[in-house]
């Protein structure tokens, strides 16, 4: 079986979604029993584990229109690096905890954008997947952006830190709404979403919460590392070595 | 009513199997009991996530991961539901922490243990969450309500816990040669420390006696380890694994409770690591409300 | 003992279906009441175990004491003509 990507535009778009979910559910699966306060670590593990949800869903999808037999494990287990098509923003380390929420702020904002057109697709698998997974990130967003907010707006120390983690973070949003080939390819297909759309409303609900926050806006620079075609800076490679580590040591073996 | 009448009505309430609930009068004494036994119980809980959190981000499959982060994420509740029993009695969450991270409190030794294989996730679930839901069935009907409501929500929760342990162990049975070595290590290492967990021989238990005359506690340790055995041997004879033979070494038991278990200083070291690190999390979410308060007393 | 830096307590009460009242079910700390909701929800509904949430300080609950039960309760026990088998009706009387 080959471990590689997959080609097609619509199982790479499909695929892309899947990834970032995987990714970002594996940071924060890391956070679990090491969150600030006890409520946290289950607040951190409810998105961690709908964001799980989402990618097996969207995973088996991608496998089934690629049509070669790949599972969701085959898919997340047996792919390389240079195969994964996350956005980079889930890549990041989880730093502290106001760089997690922050890096699940602009992610929940794009994700609620996202899903809420993708209702629309005419694969209406993935439509029906967005519907579902759209409820779960109405929630995340709610929970971050609050977060967002208290540290933005908390104490000295609390607005310097968050101010950082967004400063930081921010060159890595560019990709979310930036459209490349398959992007355009999918739209056209009426399978994928506008980002220009997803683009105008993400800016209203980054800028919203970012002012009740009093935090600044980070200019925005030309950024070309996108880590939907590949581009991945140097933590994605050590995630998965750890996230693939077992599966791989036992090939074909059943859990 | 002076305290004699107070206490001999107490133990009469207690005696119909009637609840205790916090504002009721009780002896300082059933106070402190509860206190000690039901922070121990969420400090566990919490301690507990530890090394079971150590394969989330490793699991085997998707579904694994999700089960355990689930899994994982229950013992945080149960934690919360127990802490918040606690507070019931007049002591606070954040006092109880603190003993914990000042190495002044206690917690169930069984998470001093590390977790080198994945097996070792199916032997906790199936070893220690059995034997923990041994222990807490007969909790649901403590005598202090509020420990007994949690518990019944913790054993309706638990309930899926054992079984998952005992699957992953199914799955590494039925399963390669190194599958069913990493199971029966697993076996080995975790089987005379869940036997542990039901406290030391009856004879020696120095709580015991005034505890089942509170009804905090209804079965002697001895009683609930044999009736662990007995359920257990044919579990693992249907997975293909040996029992360990021979006798409970309690000097292994006093090692690991008076500090020198393989990973009592990790645990305690991550603990208190999260809690220095989420300090100013918890201070900004209260300065954030204090700011947020006085806005709307401006406004009026 | 509460100190400064703890977080307040909320009791949290869920409504498990449309048609039941809402129930005690146990605690939790947050410092406003968005995260309270919040944390409530996180803790006490992971299995689909409401469809309504309240919070409320717990230090904003008003408890009658244990002491004043029998003057609070007892006066009650003796009004047995309130409930409806303190009534004999013939067996021919119906829908009564």
């Amino acid at each position: 079986m080959s471990a590689a990507g997959i080609d097609d535009p619509h199982g790479a778009y499909v695929l892309r979604l899947a990834d970032s979910n995987l990714v970002l559910a594996q940071r924060l699966g890391e956070w679990i029993g090491h969150a600030p306060a006890l409520e946290e670590d289950l607040g951190l593990a409810n998105t961690a584990l709908d964001l799980l949800g989402q990618a097996r869903l969207l995973l088996t999808h991608a496998g089934d229109l690629e049509g070669r037999g790949r599972d969701e494990d085959a898919l997340a287990f047996l792919r390389e690096e240079r195969d994964y098509r996350n956005v980079a923003l889930v890549e990041q380390p989880n730093g502290d905890f106001g760089d997690t929420i922050v890096r699940q702020f602009l992610y929940d904002a794009w994700q609620v954008e996202l899903y809420g057109r993708l209702g629309a697709s005419r694969d209406r698998q993935l439509a029906a997947i967005a519907d579902k997974a759209l409820k779960e990130s109405n929630y995340h967003l709610r929970f971050s952006a609050g977060w967002v907010v208290r540290l933005g707006d908390g104490t000295p120390e609390s607005h310097e830190r968050v101010q950082g983690s967004l400063d930081r973070l921010w060159p890595w949003t560019v990709e979310l709404c930036e459209p490349d080939d398959i992007d355009h390819a999918m739209l056209a297909a009426g399978v994928g979403v506008d980002l220009a759309a997803v683009r105008a409303g993400w800016d209203r609900r980054v800028d919203r919460t970012l002012s009740e926050a009093t935090l600044v806006r980070p200019a925005d620079h030309p950024w070309r590392w996108f880590g939907k075609r590949g581009q991945h800076g140097e933590h994605l490679g050590r995630l998965l070595a750890e996230m693939q580590s077992l599966h791989r040591a036992h090939p074909g073996a059943q859990w | 009513m002076d305290t004699a009448a107070l206490a001999e009505r107490f133990q009469a309430r207690i005696d119909a199997d009637e609840r205790i609930e916090p504002k009721d009068w009780m002896p300082d004494a059933y106070r402190r009991t509860l206190i000690r036994q039901m922070s121990q119980h969420a400090h566990s809980e919490i301690v507990g996530m530890l090394p079971e959190g150590n394969w989330i981000t490793r699991a085997p499959t998707l579904k694994r991961k999700a089960i355990l982060m689930a899994k994982v994420q229950d013992e945080g509740g149960h934690g919360a539901y127990l802490y918040g029993a606690t507070e019931t009695l007049g002591v606070t969450r954040d006092a109880l922490i603190e003993e914990l991270l000042a190495g002044a409190a206690r917690y169930s030794s069984i998470f001093n243990y590390p977790t080198p294989t994945w097996a070792d996730i199916g032997a906790i679930g199936w070893l220690v969450d059995g034997a923990a839901i041994m222990n807490q069935i007969p909790l649901c009907r403590c005598s202090y309500g509020p420990y007994a409501r949690a518990m019944v929500r913790i054993c309706k929760e638990e309930s899926f816990h054992q079984r998952q342990g005992y699957d992953i162990m199914l799955a590494l049975a039925r399963g390669t040669d190194a599958q069913r070595r990493m199971a029966q290590e697993a076996l080995d290492r975790w089987w005379w420390p869940a036997l542990m967990m039901f406290g030391p021989p009856d004879a020696d238990s120095k709580h015991s006696a005034q505890s089942m005359r509170w009804r905090i506690k209804r079965f002697s340790n001895d009683e609930l380890r044999r009736r662990f055995i007995e359920f257990t041997v044919p579990q693992a004879e249907y997975l293909g694994l040996a029992v360990p033979q021979g006798e409970i070494d309690w000097s292994e038991f006093e090692q690991v409770l008076a500090g020198h278990g393989p990973c009592n200083r990790e645990r305690i070291a991550a603990r208190r690591r999260a809690h220095e690190s989420g300090r100013w999390v918890r201070e900004a979410a209260l300065a954030w409300a204090d700011k947020q308060r006085s806005k709307r007393r401006e406004a009026v | 003992m509460t100190s400064s830096n703890d977080w307040p307590l909320y009791e949290v009460f869920i409504r498990a279906r449309g048609g039941l009242d809402h129930k005690h079910v146990g605690s939790i700390h947050a410092t406003d009441e968005r995260m309270a909701l919040e944390h409530a929800r996180d803790v006490y509904t992971r299995r689909q175990e409401g469809v309504s949430i309240w919070v409320v300080r717990s230090s904003a609950i008003v408890a009658s004491d244990p002491s004043d039960a029998e003057a609070f309760f007892e006066p009650a026990r003796d009004k047995v003509y309130r409930h409806p088998t303190f009534y004999d009706i013939p067996d021919e009387v119906k829908t009564l």
